[in-house]
């Protein structure tokens, strides 16, 4: 690899044919062979909705009966029907704004994918507070933890408006 | 009057001092009303909860206890 030379490089580039350089093209399809490529020199249709006038018109490619509407359009257009100008507009756009607006319902896969993985992750975290956790520390168990509150309490922690404020002395217990 | 084909010219300038005249003396309030509830909703109180308790604390008492209890390393109990 560190040793590659330009030559060898200039090989390997024209063993993955030249031609997909030369032209200003896409590959559609990622892996190996020729695929059908989109030329990227001409202007290209899209459907977004920050751009309210793509490059071109949708179709292209008008058949008889769109261009003899393309025609009409350049008279008055009051003459238009409203088939005729639902027809104009889908020459011009493949999506109105409304359709592509339209919710998805991805949301639904996104939220189902959360849960599904955080109940997941809780059968993962449950194995491991089986399998992987080590013993508790002796300070944990109950025992331990009754000698440390009558220590905390004998040492008057907090006395006036904390911990011991809470025990009566007297009595021997909680207030 | 203006005729029907032109609009009011926006706002232009002083936008952000307009923002603040309003604002401000809204955020003082606030910072106002939350720093006089505080004082008296827990450091009223907090004083005069120490001002109870050292009102009638006896520290010989309750350092004779603490030293029964055992938990000086200076004094042991009384009686070893």
């Amino acid at each position: 690899m560190l040793h590659l030379t330009a030559g060898r490089v200039a090989g390997l580039l024209s063993r993955r044919g030249v031609a997909a350089f030369s032209t200003s093209g896409v590959k559609m399809a990622s892996h190996g062979g020729v695929t059908e490529q989109t030329d990227m020199s001409v202007p290209l249709y899209c459907d977004r909705l920050d751009t309210p006038l793509p490059d071109r018109p949708y179709k292209d490619t008008l058949s008889a009966a769109d261009k003899s509407l393309k025609q009409k359009e350049k008279g008055p257009w009051n003459s238009l029907s409203k088939e005729e100008k639902l027809a104009l507009y889908r020459i011009m756009f493949n999506e109105t704004y409304a359709e592509m607006k339209k919710p998805t319902g991805e949301w639904k896969t996104v939220v189902g994918g959360i849960f599904f993985f955080i109940g997941f992750t809780g059968l993962v975290v449950l194995w491991q507070r089986y399998y992987v956790y080590p013993p508790h520390p002796r300070t944990l168990d109950d025992e331990w933890q009754a000698m440390q509150v009558k220590r905390m309490l004998d040492m008057r922690v907090n006395p006036v408006e904390g911990f011991s404020a809470k025990w009566d002395y007297e009595k021997g217990q909680w207030k | 009057m203006k005729s029907t084909m032109s609009l009011v010219k926006p706002a232009m300038r002083g936008l952000l001092a307009k923002r603040l005249r309003f604002h401000l003396p809204i955020a003082f309030g606030l910072a106002l009303v939350a720093a006089v509830a505080f004082k008296f909703t827990v450091t009223e109180p907090r004083k005069q909860a120490y001002a109870d308790f050292y009102k009638h604390y006896d520290s010989m008492k309750e350092f004779s206890a603490m030293r029964e209890a055992g938990v000086f390393e200076s004094v042991r109990p009384t009686g070893k």
